[in-house]
């Protein structure tokens, strides 16, 4: 019974955070929000590539290399096929390589 | 028209696939763990459907902690998703009747997937967003109640199969820069979030990043508007 209030918890929380600007901005969007909303899509982006890389150590053993010539492989195979789930795939291919069998 | 977007959603939700069936198997087993069965991993996927939110849960869960502190901890490990919505408001104004469902599923990898606002020629735009999001949680659910169910018997080692997910964001950050002249919104993303891990560590860098990274786009906006 307790966890099940718990749960409630988190998921009404969790909607709280996905609908509270919608609800904020109901009627129109104020042209503030609008210049947001063509500016944060790339940054966002470029902080969820660190937030992903957050836990990964340049000071210790494989100082990180598995991760950065990874994500080195996928930017060089999109710029050359510019073909998402082929980047995606290959660049966690490799991933997986280096992980379990180079380091 | 419908068959077309059906399969353009599908395709588009296939870099998702992996990485949220194998974390999703991992917070099933994690849950299993603790004492919670397949119905608490059904419900919990269904219902809350934020990844790195549902790892920390199953700690709350199993910690004993209280409603306000659930409350709390939820909020500052999702106040990302303001983030999100606050840069969807204008794209979803017309959703309609999926509109709900598209702001309940925004989760990291489905804003990264509809953030720019494309959709592949000849679909009909909401049905799109609305399959996308729909088939991303169906990977997501799937895998944590495969994870309840298996536990820890996977015939092979996955072991970094879960870089897909920083893949997905990598292979997303590059195509935005091919498709964009000016590079100001990604830079400041990608180097304002660098400073703030460095000064404020792995655990807290996220908040900051966030205002540091609103403040100065919000510095540049006359310039910025400029370009656009």
């Amino acid at each position: 019974m307790r966890s099940a209030v718990l749960v409630a918890v988190m998921a009404l929380v969790t909607m709280l955070t996905r609908f509270l600007p919608f609800m904020v901005f109901r009627k129109r969007t104020p042209a503030y929000i609008m210049y947001l909303g063509k500016v944060l899509p790339p940054a966002i982006i470029g902080m969820l590539v660190i937030y992903c890389m957050k836990d990964v150590s340049l000071s210790a053993n494989p100082f990180g290399l598995p991760e950065l010539s990874a994500a080195a492989g996928v930017v060089v195979l999109h710029i050359w096929k510019r073909n998402s789930l082929l980047s995606i795939l290959a660049g966690t291919l490799l991933y997986m390589f280096l992980v379990q069998v180079v380091f | 028209m419908k068959r077309l977007t059906v399969r353009k959603a599908f395709y588009s939700s296939l870099p998702v696939l992996a990485g949220y069936v194998v974390l999703g198997i991992g917070f099933g087993i994690l849950l299993r763990g603790a004492g919670y069965g397949v119905l608490w991993a059904f419900s919990m996927s269904v219902f809350i459907f934020a990844g790195s939110m549902q790892y920390v849960g199953v700690g709350l869960l199993t910690g004993g902690v209280s409603v306000l502190t659930a409350a709390l901890t939820t909020f500052m490990v999702n106040a990302r998703h303001l983030f999100y919505s606050i840069s969807m408001v204008d794209k979803y104004r017309d959703a309609g009747k999926y509109k709900p469902y598209l702001i309940f599923a925004l989760t990291d990898e489905t804003y990264s997937l509809l953030c720019d606002g494309k959709i592949p020629e000849g679909c009909d735009a909401q049905l799109y967003r609305f399959l996308v999001s729909a088939f991303n949680q169906s990977y997501w659910v799937t895998g944590s109640v495969l994870g309840s169910l298996l536990g820890a018997v996977i015939p092979f080692s996955t072991e970094g199969i879960e870089f897909s997910m920083t893949a997905l964001f990598v292979a997303s950050f590059t195509e935005q820069w091919l498709s964009s002249h000016d590079h100001i919104p990604a830079l400041t993303g990608l180097l304002g979030t660098l400073v703030c891990l460095v000064i404020f560590g792995p655990e807290r860098f996220l908040i900051p990043a966030m205002l540091l990274i609103t403040l100065v786009l919000t510095l540049l906006r006359r310039r910025e508007e400029k370009v656009l």
